[in-house]
């Protein structure tokens, strides 16, 4: 049961629902992430991840239920959550027109960070991602990797104390993957920001997570740290914990029913 | 400016202080102008449609003598007309970048920002003025080579220069509307083609109100276009003519301009969606 939020808790929902025509994409989720963790969020396609990751970050509003981010609520004061929160879409979505270095300036001023420290913040981000070198080429020349890295650098100019994190590794080859985990990891080391991640990547979620919850067709199948669902699950591989949890063929989620599922969200959205 | 919680606020409703909205403007236009300046290469291509117009139509249209222009000759008519067109011409599809920035991701991450709806609108909306000053400069030249006598006075410039940027700022905003309302490439475009010719044509951009049948006057008067081809006939060439009054134009244009701003700023978070 949904407790009344605290500054140790970064992101409760309270019976979050979100459905599109007579399809539920997200079903009375309940879920709490504390501040500082590392939280995953994994499941087949189609079973709500980004569902809920675009409701917590008010880009859609919810059906029913509601939320609280970085002790905003999503439905009361959507602004003072985004004021808040930093967010990393799925897609690789640095303007390649522009440097490095102006891809950020765009969002420090749209931040408000005060124009004597943002020359200051830029580089410091840029070096905190490995980047300090493209700063002023043109986002057109870097790698997947890199864009991945200017992104989550961009996302935390303004020191978020949430970070939402969609698929941030997927279409990235094994070292520019373990680069970007590596600077989640330290990022929230260094600033103690809380991140919730998506991802497919089982090996991934052990890795980078604190805890991990399984979502299927809109519904939290298990919680709980990774050894905790290996327990769980009796087995000492991941990927089986997966299957154990979601279903090797799960039930709803064949490629029609995704594909309809996609269209209809985005026709009614 | 955080309200007090459980207080319902939809996005509708956020009320910023007008220095966020400046600055998010600005940061908005700015970012733009940096990208114009590195390929500028699009203000060439789009040279190409007014002199077609000026040279072609205008040279033909203008030996019948049969557009009853005042104390202006056809070219002299014509010239603001086609300043206005061309400054339509490409504002119509401007709408297809906040498709693209969509498709991109960028949209979503502007939106997940804290930055008013309004300024982000409003930032796409001065940049493509900004943008259309290049189509001033273009159709000046090509009126200087054909002989139109200017008004040079810095007065009148200005006056032109804020009206190209107005008109400009309307119909890309009208078009972001569009683009917001039917969300892909491929069904705007469609919408694109079927609105430039009826705003033109319905327009005292190539042909006088006055000529007009009764229901097409009807239709002029409601077209934003006209009042910018009639601010622009006043201002642009030597003893121009205005029907309805810089004033009333001003006005109609900047109104025109709030409302397309607010409507679309309203529209724009459901292109994500």
């Amino acid at each position: 049961m949904p407790q009344p939020t605290t500054d140790a808790v970064a992101i409760q929902t309270d019976q979050l629902t979100r459905s599109f025509g007579s399809f539920v994409a997200v079903k009375a989720l309940n879920l709490v992430v504390q501040s500082g963790e590392i939280f995953g969020l994994l499941g087949p396609n189609g079973a709500g991840k980004t569902t809920t990751i675009r409701m917590l970050t008010t880009m859609l509003p919810p059906s029913s239920g509601s939320a609280m981010v970085a002790g905003r609520s999503i439905l009361a004061d959507p602004v003072g959550v985004r004021k808040r929160m930093g967010y990393v879409s799925q897609m690789i979505s640095a303007d390649g027109a522009l440097t490095g270095c102006e891809n950020l300036l765009l969002f420090a001023r749209i931040y408000g960070v005060p124009k004597a420290e943002r020359r200051q913040r830029i580089d410091d981000a840029l070096g905190f991602m490995g980047l300090a070198d493209a700063r002023d080429k043109l986002v057109r020349t870097y790698s997947g990797g890199m864009i991945r890295r200017l992104e989550i650098a961009q996302s935390m100019l303004h020191r978020p104390q949430v970070l939402f994190l969609d698929e941030p590794t997927i279409g990235l080859d094994p070292a520019a993957r373990h680069q970007v985990r590596d600077r989640l990891k330290e990022l929230r080391r260094s600033f103690g920001t809380t991140i919730l991640v998506t991802t497919h990547d089982m090996d991934e979620a052990e890795d980078l997570c604190d805890r991990i919850a399984i979502m299927k067709s809109g519904f939290i199948a298990a919680e709980g740290s990774p050894e905790e669902l290996k327990k769980q699950a009796g087995t000492e591989s991941m990927d089986e914990v997966f299957i154990h949890f979601a279903g090797e063929f799960s039930d709803s989620t064949n490629y029609q029913d995704v594909a309809r599922a996609r269209k209809t969200a985005k026709r009614l959205g | 400016m955080s309200p007090a919680p459980g207080k319902p606020q939809s996005d509708w409703a956020e009320r910023y202080s007008p220095d966020v909205f400046l600055r998010c403007t600005a940061a908005i236009v700015s970012t733009e102008l940096v990208k114009l300046r590195r390929d500028p290469s699009e203000i060439v291509t789009r040279s190409i449609q007014p002199a077609l117009w000026l040279l072609v139509f205008g040279q033909v249209f203008g030996r019948l003598h049969a557009v009853p222009t005042g104390r202006l000759d056809y070219f002299s008519f014509l010239a603001p007309g086609i300043l206005a067109q061309s400054v339509l011409f490409i504002a119509i599809f401007f709408g297809i970048s906040v498709i693209w920035e969509r498709d991109l991701g960028i949209l979503q991450k502007l939106l997940a920002s804290p930055a008013p709806r309004g300024a982000l609108v409003l930032g796409k909306a001065v940049s493509a003025g900004v943008r259309a000053l290049a189509q001033g400069v273009i159709v000046y030249l090509m009126a200087l080579a054909m002989g139109i006598r200017l008004n040079w006075s810095p007065l009148a410039l200005g006056g032109v220069m804020l009206a190209v940027m107005l008109g400009a700022a309307l119909f890309s905003t009208f078009s972001l509307m569009f683009a917001c309302l039917v969300k892909t490439r491929e069904r705007f475009m469609g919408i694109g083609q079927v609105m430039t010719m009826p705003l033109f044509f319905a327009s005292n951009a190539i042909y006088p109100i006055s000529i007009m049948p009764g229901w097409l006057k009807v239709v002029a008067h409601l077209n934003p276009l006209s009042y910018l081809v009639d601010i622009l006939r006043a201002l642009m060439v030597e003893s121009g003519l205005t029907t309805f009054g810089i004033a009333t134009d001003l006005a109609v244009l900047t109104g025109t301009l709030f409302v397309l701003v607010l409507i679309t700023s309203k529209l724009y978070p459901s292109v994500v969606r």
